[in-house]
């Protein structure tokens, strides 16, 4: 029979060595008798055998788990830890099996752990013990633990309050930090620690942050157990706030409503003008765009997207509709789709800035999926609705020459997207004598998988591109 | 007026600041201050430092800088119209508020909104100067959320997510016609703008430049916004459609749903009915099996007829109980994305079933080790040892979860 005693300083530290000791040794787990410092001698005297050592290999996901479990109050924990451990000996994946009995207990004790430890870092309140203008300032808590978690948690509060000396006391056992250097010292009974007044000023924020007209109180005592509540000052005023709050919401439903104050109408005489940065383009057509409403898509969008360029421009681009970064931007041909449309032109030999560029439907259709929008092609009759605004910039530029881009800006110049592919790097004539020069979206040269085709896709743009050129030189 | 105490100041400013419900300090860079050179942490998860008996968590100094507003959003009690009593904290004293809650442990951080004062840039570039001092003259690295201006200038915009962990923009209304009507000053165009805006910048910050070098983190913790619940007429397929649009489009870390509750001195054109906390509470489990579960909108939605869930049971069950003919599904064969449609079923215990039945068929008694709800489960799946036989269909099962009928109160 072997005895292993665990301090409880430490404890982590050293179940690990002495487990590791009996598992190298071939210990069975019915051999040891496990025992906390603080635990009450063992009545049976057993053979108080030193631990062996050596050398095991264990699951990390176990040693994860174990580093919590040693901290529970249950002093069966050690042995509870080590008989699974030596079950782990033979197969390993009952670490995976969610459903066994023993590793469910101790998963629950992991948590009832890994709850304490969080309540920890919520619920410690600190006073100031020192001088408030020191160099160093100095606070100290007092915290009852339902577990040994003042050294494991320790270390979450130096990460955090670093440049003050601060103590967390407890019955058990105590955290002390000075100088930037921590230290562990056995518990003590409760002491008397000066008042500070800023607990005040947070004991009125409590107070008000809380809306009576909402009583939830099953809710607040399932996260702040009752236990916790005489070392938290601001709970002391829970009594009060719960027995007011009905009557305080029936007082604000009763009162009658009251007439403004006489400052309120001057006030709002003088609202100040709306912030120019976040203004439209100017002119009365773009402004006439992003004020559209004539069909539903103009709900879910972010914002219109009126055509960007100089209104002489000799040469117009129209592409189907503004995508995701356009909708958010407020330009057409921004996004992906837009940088691959001004790496084309440049290549081309046109100057993007120096022409007209626009979309046939002015909103983004999409749908919602999760974190992302997907496109949606916009129906004939979004394009037909949308297509006064485009015949509107049309007028007003008067371009010599339109490149639709696409089977939408095809649909919506000439009345029919069909057949792009045989079409594309064809001029066609509008009823009102204006040329149209078909070609590819960008973005279906982005949608295409397959090298060859890119290639042959991007050629084909090209060609198309400089032939506007040409046109417009010409 | 005689000057207020900071205590009456913090009273009046904390009372006008309790209808934002957001109070996350979760999700942001980790960082700590174990150098000594400054004060605070920040670790991903979230601490709720304490819970108010509304059953909400405290986990930030969640304050107004001002409450005078030049506003008058009808559902807000700062609205320029309200008698409430107004006061305005100095930019030190949020400063030393902040620094000396948090020293003794109360909060994560700040949660600093305001009324407009002056004008939107005026407010805003104060709010900037708060976090900028805590920032950069306190080093403190704990959390802070900026309730952000939507009309406020760009680049205010921009330094306030360059210090601050989290932004968020209100859309306060479920539609664009709910907001003109109860925030006539309120432009919901120029409140979606803001949020794009938002989103653009966070995810230049996250781009590497050629160099290779990282620009500065852009609210790091994303960006969140509210909306009122039960002040108009929505719908709450119309809400959560707004909600999906909001997540998808502007990338939003969260969506908080506040139930319109009864004010001070509120106006006369609002219900001065008890908020509707149960339809709130249904919304959030709705909005988490969009994000979570993979559900779509319209299955949520369209298991009542007037597009409100139902408020007895959650959306989940009610789904399951209008999908019977997919049920009962066996735990040890059915595959994620169903077992995810089980009422009862979390994501843990989903993945825990998952990664146990490689090895091993799965029996009833496991499942509740795993952490799922079989009160709620059982009707719907079959394991080791269990089948529900006529359970699943049962005329009555609706009636096991739903809560006893209440006789009408005669007052």
């Amino acid at each position: 029979m072997y005895r292993a005693e665990i301090p409880q300083i430490g404890a982590a530290t050293a179940w690990r060595e002495a487990a590791r000791g009996f598992l190298a040794k071939n210990v069975p787990p019915d051999q040891i008798l496990w025992g906390d410092d603080s635990a009450s001698p063992d009545l049976f005297g057993a053979d108080a055998a030193k631990p062996p050592s050596g050398q095991v290999k264990v699951p990390r996901s176990f040693i994860s788990m174990a580093d919590k479990v040693v901290w529970h109050r249950d002093p069966s924990r050690f042995a509870r830890l080590y008989a699974f451990l030596w079950r782990l000996r033979s197969d390993r994946a009952h670490m995976q099996d969610r459903g066994d009995a023993d590793l469910s207990v101790l998963r629950r004790m992991e948590k009832n752990v890994s709850r304490c430890q969080h309540k920890m870092k919520a619920f410690v309140r600190f006073r100031e013990i020192g001088e408030p203008d020191a160099a160093r300032r100095s606070f100290a808590a007092w915290f009852e633990p339902s577990h040994h978690t003042v050294e494991p948690t320790a270390d979450f509060f130096v990460r955090r309050f670093a440049d003050m000396d601060w103590r967390i006391l407890t019955p058990d056992v105590s955290a002390i930090f000075e100088g930037g250097k921590l230290r562990f010292e056995p518990g003590q009974p409760r002491p008397e620690l000066p008042d500070d007044a800023s607990e005040q000023l947070w004991v009125t924020y409590f107070r008000n942050i809380f809306n009576p007209a909402r009583l939830k109180v099953q809710a607040m005592q399932s996260e702040m157990p009752k236990k916790y509540w005489k070392n938290m000052p601001e709970a002391a005023a829970i009594p009060d706030l719960i027995a007011n709050a009905p009557a305080r919401a029936r007082e604000m439903a009763a009162a009658a409503p009251t007439l403004p104050p006489l400052r309120a109408e001057r006030i709002q005489a003088n609202l100040p003008e709306a912030n120019p940065h976040w203004q439209a383009p100017g002119g009365d057509l773009p402004s006439a765009i992003s004020a559209c409403t004539r069909c539903p898509l103009h709900k879910p969008a972010t914002q219109a997207v009126a055509g960007e360029g100089p209104q002489s421009a000799e040469l117009m681009f129209v592409g189907e509709q503004p995508g995701d970064h356009e909708d958010l931007v407020g330009r057409p041909f921004v996004g992906p789709a837009g940088q691959l449309f001004d790496l084309l032109m440049a290549e081309a030999g046109l100057k993007r800035e120096e022409a007209f560029v626009t979309n046939a439907v002015k909103h983004f259709k999409f749908l919602p999926r999760g974190r992302k929008r997907l496109h949606q092609k916009p129906s004939q009759d979004e394009i037909a609705t949308c297509n006064p605004w485009l015949r509107a910039e049309i007028a007003q530029v008067q371009p010599r020459l339109i490149v639709a881009m696409g089977a939408s800006a095809a649909q919506a110049l000439l009345g029919s997207g069909k057949a792009i592919t045989d079409r594309r790097g064809r001029v066609e004539w509008r009823a009102d004598g204006l040329p149209v020069l078909i070609t590819l979206h960008p973005s279906f040269l982005l949608r295409l998988s397959d090298a060859a085709a890119v290639k042959q896709a991007r050629a084909d743009m090209l060609a198309d591109l400089r032939r506007a050129a040409d046109w417009i030189a010409g | 007026m005689t000057r207020q105490s900071l205590e009456e100041k913090l009273a009046i400013l904390s009372d006008a600041a309790k209808y934002d419900a957001s109070c996350a300090s979760s999700g942001s860079t980790k960082r700590d201050s174990r150098d000594g050179k400054g004060l605070g942490s920040n670790e991903g998860t979230g601490i709720c430092h304490a819970y108010a008996p509304d059953g909400r968590c405290i986990s930030l100094l969640k304050i107004l800088m001002t409450n005078f507003c030049i506003y008058d959003c009808t559902y807000c009690v700062n609205r320029v119209s309200s008698n409430v009593q107004r006061a305005r904290f100095t930019v030190d004293e949020v400063v030393k508020l902040t620094i000396e809650f948090y020293r003794r442990n109360y909060i994560e951080g700040l949660f600093l909104s305001s009324g407009i004062i002056r004008s939107p840039d005026a407010t805003m570039a104060d709010m900037v100067q708060i976090a900028r001092k805590l920032r950069q003259e306190e080093n403190f690295r704990g959390y802070i959320h900026l309730k952000t201006i939507p009309d406020a200038a760009p680049e205010l915009i921009e330094e306030a997510g360059l210090l601050a962990d989290r932004l968020s923009i209100n859309v306060e209304m479920p539609s664009d016609t709910a907001v003109r009507e109860h925030a006539p000053e309120k432009d919901p165009s120029q409140i979606r703008k803001a949020m794009g805006d938002v989103r653009l910048r966070k995810e230049a910050a996250g781009d590497r430049s050629f160099s290779g070098k990282r620009p500065a983190r852009f609210a790091p913790a994303g960006q969140s916004t509210q909306m009122i619940i039960g002040a108009d007429g929505s719908n709450d397929a119309k809400v959560l459609g707004q909600s999906t649009r909001l997540y998808s489009s502007y990338k939003l870390k969260r969506v908080y749903y506040s139930a319109f509750s009864p004010i001070p001195d509120s106006s006369a054109k609002l219900p001065l009915v008890s908020p509707p906390l149960q339809r709130e509470h249904r919304l959030y489990q709705a909005d988490w099996l969009l994000r979570f579960y993979d559900f779509q909108l319209d299955e949520i939605t369209s298991v009542t007829p007037d597009g409100n869930l139902d408020l007895d049971i959650d959306p989940k069950l009610a789904w399951a109980l209008a999908h019977r003919a997919v049920f009962p599904l066996d735990v040890n064969r059915a595959s994620k994305e169903m077992l995810l449609r089980v009422p009862g079923f979390g994501v843990k215990t989903v993945s825990r079933i998952l990664s146990t039945r490689r090895h091993r068929t799965l029996r009833y008694e496991d499942l509740a080790r795993m952490g799922a709800s079989m009160k709620k489960a059982r009707a719907f799946v079959v394991a080791g040892g269990w089948s529900p036989g006529a359970l699943t269909d049962s005329v009555d099962l609706r009636a096991r979860f739903a809560p006893p009928p209440q006789q009408l109160s005669l007052f």
